[in-house]
C-alpha cells in the first residue's frame, strides 16, 4: 500500500470540474482523486491493511493498544488546562488538573514499561473540540472516560500475563472514578446511569475495533491493530 | 452464539460429547432451563461451565472467587436497601436517587452473581446477617449511628465502595483463566468505582476533604477506623517504575497514588468486612 502521506480525503471531489482548467492539469488531478479512491476504499477493508502505526502482539500488543488511548487523553487534558473552558470554577479546574495529571502518568507509565517495543507519539485531531466551551469539553471528557473503561474491560481478557492484568486493573478503576465525575458535571446522577451500566448492574465492555473506530476520530496518526489477540 | 453451530463442530472432533454431557436432546433441554432463568449476560457463563464439567476441568477456584464477590455484594445490597428504607436519614432528591442507583446495581450484582455460581454447578452462599454498626453482631460497634447519621452513612459507604473496588481488583488474577467470568468480574469492578467517586462527591458537597480518586492512603477524614481500607493506596511505584515525576513531567506523590487504584487481598478485604457480620 501507498507508503506516502494519505492526502486529505476532504474535498477531493471539488475542484474536478475541467471548466478553465488545462487539459494536463485535469488529468493529473483526476488521477490524484482515483488514487485518493483506491487508498480509501482499501482502508476499509481493514483485515488487510497493514498500515499505519503497528501496535504490535499478545501482551505488548494491548499494552500499546492502552499506550495509544493513554496518549489521547492526555493530550486531552493538557489541552483543557492549557486553554481552559469559559466559565470554569477554580474547583472543576483542579479536579480536571488531577485527571491531566493521572492520564500522564498513565502514558509515561507505559511508555517505560514496553520499553523499546512503545509506539511512538501519536500526533491527535482535536478539530471537532471547542476547547472554550464547557458543554464541548465535558461530552468529548465523558466519551473518552467511558471509552476507557470499556477498553480496560474488554482488554483484560487479552491479557496472559497476571502482573499486567493487575495493572490494567488499577487503571481502569480510576478511568471509571473519572467517568463518574465528568458525567456528575455535566447532570448530577449520571455517574452510572442505564446508558453506560445494563440491567445485570454490568458497566460495557468492547474489543480494540470498537474502541479504535472511535478513538481514531481524534488521532491524525492512524494505527494498525490488526496483530493484536483478539481472545 | 449459534449454539447448534456449535455442539455440530464439536461433534466433528469429539463424537463421545454429547456421553460427556449426556445427550444431545439433554443438553440442549438443560441449556434451555439455565439460559430461561438466566440474566442473559450470564449465558456464556453457563456455556462455558457445561463444557467444563464435561471435560473435567477444575472451576473451583472461579467459583470460590464468585462466592467471595457474592459476600460482598451482599453486604453493600443490604446496607443500601436498609438506607433507602431508613426514612428521614437520606435527603430527598438527587441523594435519594443516587443511593437508589447505587442500591439496585449492588442487588443486580448479587442476583448476577448468584445465576452466574449456579450455572457453573455450584451453590451459591447465602447472605450472612449483617451489624452495619461495625460491632460483631452487637448492633453496638463504632458506626452504631450509621443509619441516623447521614454524614456516617456516607462515610461507611464510601469505605464499603472503594474495599470492593479494591476486593474485586484483587481477584483478577483468579480469573484469568476464564474469559467470560474475568469480563463479567471486570464490568462489576468499574461500577463499583463510578459508585465510589460519586460517594466521594457527596461528602464533599456534605463538606468532608475528599475527591472523586483516592489520595495516598487518606481517609477522607473519616479516621481511623478504616483504615485498613486504604493501607497500600499510597504506593507511588508501579511494577518498579516510579511514577513521581516520571520521565521529567511534573508529577507529585498525590497525583502518582491517585493515578492507580491498588488490590487487596482476600484475607485483608475479609478482616475488613468482619466485623460487619454478626
Amino acid at each position: 500500500m501507498n507508503k506516502f502521506q494519505i492526502p486529505p480525503v476532504e474535498g477531493a471531489g471539488g475542484g474536478l470540474s475541467p471548466k478553465g482548467m488545462q487539459r494536463r492539469q485535469f488529468l493529473t488531478k483526476l488521477a490524484g482523486a482515483a488514487s485518493v479512491a483506491a487508498v480509501v476504499s482499501g482502508c476499509s477493508k481493514d483485515d488487510n491493511d497493514n498500515s499505519g502505526i503497528n501496535l504490535g502482539s499478545g501482551d505488548p500488543g494491548i499494552l500499546n493498544y492502552a499506550y495509544a488511548l493513554e496518549q489521547l487523553e492526555a493530550a486531552f487534558y493538557t489541552q483543557v488546562i492549557l486553554t481552559p473552558y469559559t466559565g470554569i470554577t477554580a474547583d472543576e479546574k483542579a479536579l480536571l488538573t488531577d485527571i491531566r495529571d493521572h492520564e500522564i502518568a498513565h502514558r509515561e507509565f507505559f511508555k517505560n514499561a514496553l520499553g523499546s517495543k512503545a509506539i511512538v507519539s501519536l500526533e491527535v485531531n482535536f478539530s471537532a473540540i471547542d476547547f472554550t466551551s464547557r458543554a464541548s469539553v465535558l461530552a468529548t471528557a465523558k466519551a473518552f472516560e467511558d471509552l476507557g473503561v470499556s477498553a480496560y474491560n474488554g482488554a483484560g481478557k487479552l491479557i496472559t500475563d497476571g502482573t499486567y492484568l493487575l495493572l490494567a486493573g488499577k487503571i481502569v478503576s480510576v478511568e471509571a472514578r473519572h467517568a463518574a465525575y465528568i458525567r456528575d458535571l455535566i447532570s448530577n446522577g449520571s455517574f452510572a446511569d442505564s446508558t453506560v451500566i445494563d440491567a445485570n448492574g454490568l458497566d460495557k465492555a468492547q474489543t480494540p475495533k470498537q474502541v479504535l473506530s472511535v478513538a481514531s476520530k481524534f488521532l491524525k496518526s492512524k494505527l494498525n491493530a490488526n496483530n493484536l489477540p483478539t481472545s | 452464539m449459534n449454539l447448534f453451530q456449535i455442539l455440530n463442530d464439536i461433534e466433528k472432533v469429539d463424537p463421545e460429547v454429547y456421553d460427556k454431557l449426556d445427550n444431545r436432546r439433554s443438553v440442549m433441554k438443560q441449556f434451555a432451563k439455565i439460559s430461561g432463568k438466566l440474566a442473559l449476560a450470564a449465558v456464556p457463563i453457563a456455556f462455558g461451565g457445561m463444557f467444563k464439567k464435561a471435560y473435567g476441568q477444575g472451576t473451583t477456584a472461579v467459583v470460590d472467587t464468585l462466592q467471595f464477590a457474592l459476600t460482598l455484594e451482599y453486604l453493600e445490597a443490604a446496607f443500601y436497601v436498609k438506607a433507602v428504607s431508613t426514612a428521614g436519614l437520606i435527603p430527598a432528591g438527587a441523594p435519594t436517587a443516587a443511593i437508589t442507583t447505587i442500591r439496585d446495581h449492588e442487588t443486580a450484582h448479587v442476583n448476577f452473581l448468584k445465576t452466574a455460581i449456579t450455572s457453573l454447578g455450584a451453590t451459591p452462599v447465602t447472605s450472612p446477617t449483617f451489624d452495619f454498626s461495625g460491632g460483631n453482631g452487637s448492633n453496638n460497634g463504632p458506626f452504631k449511628t450509621v443509619f441516623s447519621d447521614y454524614g456516617l452513612f456516607l462515610a461507611v459507604a464510601q469505605t464499603f465502595e472503594d474495599t470492593g473496588v479494591r476486593a474485586y481488583k484483587g481477584q483478577a488474577g483468579n480469573l484469568i483463566s476464564n474469559n467470560d467470568v474475568l469480563t463479567a468480574a471486570l464490568n462489576i469492578h468499574s461500577v463499583e468505582a463510578r459508585h465510589a467517586a460519586h460517594i466521594r462527591s457527596m461528602r464533599k458537597a456534605a463538606g468532608a476533604a475528599v475527591k472523586p480518586w483516592i489520595t495516598l492512603n487518606d481517609t477522607g477524614g473519616i479516621g481511623t477506623a478504616v483504615a485498613a481500607s486504604y493501607a497500600g493506596e499510597e504506593l507511588t511505584t508501579q511494577a518498579t517504575i516510579n511514577i513521581v515525576n516520571i520521565n521529567g513531567m511534573s508529577i507529585s506523590a498525590n497525583a502518582a497514588s491517585e493515578a492507580f487504584d491498588e488490590d487487596l487481598s482476600k484475607a485483608a478485604v475479609l478482616a475488613i468486612v468482619d466485623p460487619f457480620i454478626a
